[in-house]
């Protein structure tokens, strides 16, 4: 199975086709080709993005209808009123990504480099829990953070749970409906995503660039902060991405381990729009969400600077 | 303590392992539970009631099959579409080329909540019903951005000299196609496909909005989460695990023994 990296080119080296004169009806192939596909993004990817911009500044009622006012208002209410949903998506599925990126590394790693002929075992391993529903894994983290369950016991025992909740990640003994949980469920849920990318980079990396570092007389720890980690770059952006970009809008951990005190801003958009019907608020946030999210992935990119994204 | 901190990569790597398997152990181990009220999120005692009647819960398997049926059409919709483009864009150069890969970027780079709303405020607008085919739409459009990836990635490590060889053995276009492209390219495809169907499968987000009173498997689990879950939710979940697994490791052999014959 391929993995989503959001890298652009491969790199392997392609010999390029051997360009014939082209005739004009050839010259359209391409077109033909990319066309049904194309109008399908058009129509139900970027269309409904400018009827969404266009209901954000709507006023009225669901009795009375809406109409198109330009009442920017709306964005600097939804936002004044729902600041602290989104300042907690952004550090919860920060927070998450971080968690995924520190688990999944010597994961990936392992695979990559230490597995051997277990290595597709440990793959399928990685992949099969995909196909169970996430929903139910997502409920299944119910069982387990339960209050008298095992691993809460543990961490009890261990007073780990004493400085969590001084934190205030957790209350009391309990660490269900408290951010810890939501963060819990939000790292179990994308850790694939992150763990993909990174060992296809790993995989690619030649093992002699290994065998020179040592022969340089590098520590393993400088061969990895030398060698391994700037060549895996490309798939620690694109495992974070893939991590902070679903997360950040993700409103089924808060839901179903989570509390009131941790909704997060998927949740209000969620209820907004399917609950309360306050259409032009729900299109703010979701384009202020939007908007949040394009701004700290462009200025991410530029600083990790891998050239081979998009 | 020394061999601690050689094995460190390891044990971390399989402690991670472990933190990823553990939730589908728990769901496998209450799929033999018998619950005592309407949640099964605490164990009571053993019982096979549930496997024995897997679809005794009203409208679970109704669900079940409905996402199906979303999957396997949206994998074919998706497919077809993304095939297409991703063709287009490895083997042919030509102008807005650009723009067209960003277009096809910007669905994995966006919150999944901003596409629900923004297409269930489109099928509003238009006054389309919601039901089984915005779904289909909506999860054709999120799929086919995968698909595309998983496609390119294959066509473009393949040889397009193979394809001129058989032109030059007087093959015609469309044999060309389906003897010589289409072989190589399989493995992408068949990625890309695997990809669409558990996408489209598991999707809730996007589905919730556009669903309308059609419920979906996923969006039966989430009503569940709220009314009461029946023990049947974990042994669809568990049968979904082993025949996973079971697949892999047939696919696995079959690749080995081909391997094998290949080098005999």
């Amino acid at each position: 199975m391929s993995t989503p990296t959001l890298t652009k080119e491969a790199p392997q080296p392609v010999a390029e086709p051997v360009l014939r004169k082209p005739s004009a009806r050839k010259r359209l192939v391409p077109y033909w080709l990319l066309l049904p596909g194309i109008i399908w993004l058009l129509v139900f990817f970027a269309l409904p993005l400018v009827y969404q911009a266009s209901t954000s500044v709507q006023t009225g009622s669901l009795e009375q209808g809406f109409q198109v006012t330009w009442h920017f208002q709306t964005y600097w209410d939804a936002f004044t009123e729902y600041w602290p949903q989104f300042v907690r998506s952004l550090l919860y599925a920060g927070t998450a990504t971080l968690l995924c990126l520190l688990l999944g590394y010597p994961l990936a790693y392992l695979i990559a480099f230490k597995a051997g002929r277990w290595r597709n075992l440990l793959l399928v391993l990685v992949i099969a829990p995909f196909f169970t529903s996430f929903l139910i894994r997502t409920l299944a983290w119910k069982t387990i953070l339960a209050d008298d369950s095992l691993v809460v016991d543990v961490l009890n025992a261990l007073h780990v749970l004493d400085v969590t909740s001084w934190l205030g990640w957790t209350e009391g003994e309990r660490v269900l409906a408290t951010p810890m949980a939501v963060v819990c469920g939000l790292t179990y849920n994308f850790l694939p995503f992150m763990i993909l990318p990174l060992y296809t980079s790993l995989e690619r990396i030649d093992g002699r660039l290994h065998e020179a570092a040592q022969d340089l007389y590098a520590t393993p720890a400088t061969t990895f902060r030398k060698v391994t980690f700037p060549l895996s770059m490309p798939g620690v952006v694109s495992g974070t991405l893939l991590t902070f970009i679903p997360a950040s809008g993700d409103y089924v951990n808060a839901e179903l381990l989570g509390s009131t005190d941790t909704k997060m801003v998927g949740n209000v958009i969620q209820s907004q729009f399917l609950r309360v019907l306050d259409y032009p608020t729900a299109a703010a946030l979701s384009f202020i969400l939007m908007a949040i999210v394009l701004v700290m992935v462009t200025v991410y990119i530029r600083r990790a600077g891998t050239e081979d994204l998009v | 303590m020394r061999w601690l901190r050689k094995n460190l990569v390891v044990i971390a790597g399989l402690l991670t392992l472990a933190y990823m398997i553990l939730p589908n152990i728990v769901v496998m181990v209450f799929s033999f539970n018998k619950p005592n009220g309407r949640f099964n999120y605490s164990w009571q005692r053993f019982s096979l009631d549930a496997w024995k009647d897997p679809c005794g819960v009203a409208d679970m398997c109704e669900s079940l099959s409905l996402s199906l049926q979303l999957a396997a059409w949206s994998t074919v919709g998706a497919l077809v579409l993304g095939t297409m483009i991703a063709f287009a864009l490895v083997r042919y150069r030509f102008r807005a080329r650009g723009a067209i890969n960003s277009l096809i970027f910007l669905p994995m780079a966006m919150p999944e909540v901003v596409m629900a709303a923004s297409l269930l405020t489109l099928f509003l607008n238009m006054g389309i019903e919601l039901g089984f085919w915005t779904v289909l739409i909506a999860h054709i459009m999120f799929c086919l951005s995968f698909v595309v990836t998983a496609v390119k990635a294959r066509v473009m490590s393949m040889d397009p000299r193979l394809e001129e060889a058989a032109r030059d053995l007087y093959a015609g276009p469309v044999q060309t196609f389906l003897r010589v492209t289409l072989p190589i390219a399989a493995p992408g495809i068949a990625a890309g496909a695997l990809l669409a169907f558990a996408l489209s499968f598991d999707d809730f987000i996007i589905t919730n909005f556009n669903a309308g009173s059609t419920v979906t498997f996923p969006m039966f689990v989430w009503g569940s989460a709220q009314r009461g879950t029946p023990v049947q939710i974990n042994v669809i979940g568990t049968a979904m695990f082993v025949l996973a697994v079971l697949m892999v490791v047939a696919g696995q052999i079959i690749t080995n023994r081909r391997k094998k014959t290949a080098t005999a």
